[in-house]
């Protein structure tokens, strides 16, 4: 289940199941994405879910106590967590680029949009296009901040209870609705005849395990591998349902909105990952992917019976906090180096997927594909560098999304004339 | 065309390189990370020299076909030199992350050495070179169609993944020899490396020509490799105790009886 090389000798039943949480020291925080609600265009509700923010913590206390010696082995492990988010994030993209290669459904143009972007592209004229695109992505960001800020505001103020049941239900529409849809594109592109009862099995089970993996406990894998997939179909979702321009557009607009969020004071997320910490609890666990291999189970009772808990924090508390806290809490700190995973939003995820799979899906050139990959992976590299220097909650989005963005529209412009005229004569550089 | 043309292609042109990477890279983190860094040095490079050669295209006259013929030509040429630049400032790079690093950790060993440094950022420039020579192509090799109908040559395919091999397992070596070159103050060599790279680039000039492309190139290929081996520490003596499983060192590492 915990399938992590360091901790085999310590592994255990209990540790396995326990959300980590690292209360006392200072976070180790990569923050990417703001939590925002995106409605699911089909059903047209107004609840949606955006899977959040990046809340990387790293190896928490360690920072402080690391000593000069250390330095070495802090690098080899900075350099396993970065590894760490590396493969999640590859398979992701891997899974929305296989899908839009292969599916034409999710690049086929369509009439229908999002009602977040009600301005159409269609216009003849280029001035009026980027008017409207400029447009959309200003509603699309507004309808964002004003999500996030709402969930913030829940979460100050302890309605644990509303706050889980839209992320059940954003994640019920996710793990049954958009995956029988998938399925159902599957289907006909391979031509595939399969009855209803089947699929019912397919997707009940599917959604069932989904669902209690990602808001309940499962094993580390396969909750890891259940968020990779929700990425992807929102991903797939926002490919198929954003204008051309909004996109690049958006994903621009975000990545700056996701710089100021984390990074100002007064910032939302970095409001939610303060308040979270202050209160030693996780950040909800289906907006975060973690890769967090032994977990601390953290929470002494002391810290507890100060607060006065809704039914929902205490349950919460309950499935948190396993007996005996205070000896696994020594034996855990001994080890901290080899704890600490890395924690990366669920929007990020999402985001650099989009990117990915938009320049997967304009025009049939893979070196566009490749050259957006390398550099979202080299984006976050330096992403996890810098949260390496600073120690605290950073935004994910923006370098990657400024290399991929750049990257893009240079190879999309520049390289791809350059390489067909090669591949022409078939000269090799 | 068909999936056997994609799946052989591919395996011919990527195969080394996968087996190198997954037994010699993929465990260890640090240097995927180099190498991923390394294929974006190559990349950067390439979209310089695309934008000078674009810029001269847009200049140009455009019906003129010789003049595009000579434009692509001094493209392919500045490309080259263009990516043995950025080699030398990925080394440099390299060397003042490795002293930092050594300087704060005050340790006697840097976690990765610069020999092992040289071969994963040539393989990272080889595995990014090589991709955008040849997926294209892959990806079309999948689809219908007939090779040559218009009289070109029929071995397109073909010729094509085993020059991308080659270029792949080039682009190691020459990583290699240049870091090694780089760290010995021997200019000479790192000038025999960019002079080796242009005259392989030139050598596909007579493509589809491919006997007279392909020949010298794989022969180039051979001496680099050659030259690669003894100037990363290898030997007759060494590659016979390998060989025979009489290494002790390599034993020790690998925790295997002799």
């Amino acid at each position: 289940m915990n399938a992590s090389d360091s901790d085999e000798d310590f592994y255990n039943e209990r540790t396995a199941l326990v959300p980590s949480e690292n209360p006392t020291v200072p976070s180790y925080n990569l923050d990417s994405d703001p939590p925002s609600d995106l409605p699911p265009r089909r059903v047209q509700q107004a609840v949606a879910r955006r899977a959040g923010p990046v809340a990387a913590d790293g190896g928490g206390s360690s920072d402080q106590e690391v000593e000069p010696d250390d330095e070495e082995l802090t690098l080899k492990y900075g350099a396993k967590h970065v590894i760490m988010l590396f493969v999640p994030v590859t398979l992701c993209m891997a899974v929305v680029v296989a899908t839009i290669k292969s599916v034409s459904f999710y690049t086929e143009k369509t009439d229908q949009q999002l009602i977040y972007t009600p301005f159409t592209e269609n216009t003849p004229s280029v001035g009026r296009r980027l008017l409207n695109s400029v447009l959309n992505t200003i509603i699309m960001i507004s309808v964002i901040v004003v999500m996030t800020i709402f969930l913030v505001i829940l979460y100050k103020y302890r309605c644990y209870k509303f706050i889980h049941g839209w992320l059940i239900l954003s994640s019920l529409m996710l793990l049954f609705w958009f995956s029988f849809m998938y399925l159902g594109e599957v289907f006909k592109t391979y031509n595939v005849a399969v009855d209803y009862p089947t699929v019912g099995v397919i997707i009940w089970n599917f959604g069932a395990v989904g669902m209690i993996c990602i808001h309940w406990k499962g094993p580390l894998q396969l909750q890891q591998a259940y968020l990779i997939l929700i990425s992807a179909l929102m991903a797939l979702v926002f490919i198929k349902y954003l204008p051309e321009w909004s996109a690049w557009v958006i994903l621009g607009a975000i990545s700056v909105y996701d710089l100021v969020a984390v990074l100002c004071p007064k910032g939302p997320l970095r409001m939610l990952v303060e308040t979270a910490q202050e209160r030693n609890e996780p950040i909800f666990p289906a907006l975060i992917y973690s890769s967090a291999m032994v977990w601390t189970v953290g929470m002494a009772s002391p810290t507890d019976a100060l607060r006065s808990e809704t039914d929902e924090a205490a349950e919460q508390r309950d499935r948190e906090v396993e007996p005996e806290s205070q000896p696994s809490r020594g034996f855990s700190e001994d080890d901290m180096d080899e704890d600490r995973g890395v924690k990366l939003g669920l929007g990020d995820f999402i985001f650099y997927s989009v990117l990915v799979g938009k320049a997967a899906a304009t025009g049939g050139d893979w070196n566009t594909t490749l050259a957006c990959f390398v550099a979202i992976l080299i984006g976050l590299c330096l992403t996890l560098l810098l949260l390496a220097i600073f120690k605290k909650a950073l935004p994910a989005l923006p370098i990657s999304i400024a290399f991929g963005l750049v990257f893009y529209f240079s190879t999309d412009f520049l390289v791809q004339p350059f390489m067909d005229n090669l591949a022409a004569h078939q000269y090799y550089i | 065309m068909t999936a056997s043309v994609f799946f052989g292609c591919t395996f011919i042109a990527f195969g080394p390189a996968i087996a190198l990477f997954l037994f010699t890279i993929a465990r260890e983190p640090l240097r995927v990370i180099f190498l991923i860094a390394g294929a974006f040095f190559w990349l950067v490079s390439l979209l310089l020299s695309s934008l000078v050669w674009f810029i001269s295209v847009q200049i140009s006259n455009k019906d003129s076909a010789v003049q595009q013929k000579g434009l692509l030509i001094f493209g392919v040429v500045l490309s080259v030199l263009l990516q043995e630049t950025f080699r030398f400032a990925y080394y440099k790079l390299l060397k003042k992350a490795n002293e930092g690093l050594l300087t704060l950790s005050q340790e006697e060993t840097m976690p990765i050495s610069i020999r092992q440094l040289a071969y994963v950022s040539g393989l990272g420039f080889g595995f990014m070179s090589g991709a955008f020579s040849v997926v294209n192509i892959l990806a079309d090799s999948v689809g219908p169609g007939t090779v040559g109908i218009h009289g070109d040559s029929q071995h397109y395919f073909l010729s094509s993944a085993f020059m991308t091999m080659a270029i792949i397992l080039l682009h190691m070596f020459w990583g290699v020899v240049f870091f090694d070159a780089c760290e010995k103050q021997r200019w000479w060599a790192v000038a025999a490396v960019v002079v080796s790279h242009l005259i392989v680039s030139c050598l596909t000039f007579q493509n589809p020509e491919y006997v007279a492309s392909l020949v010298p190139t794989y022969i180039i290929l051979f001496l680099m490799g050659v030259w690669a081996f003894y100037s990363a520490g290898g030997s007759l003596r060494n590659l016979k105790l390998c060989l025979t499983c009489k290494d002790k060192d390599f034993l020790l590492a690998n925790h295997r009886p002799r």
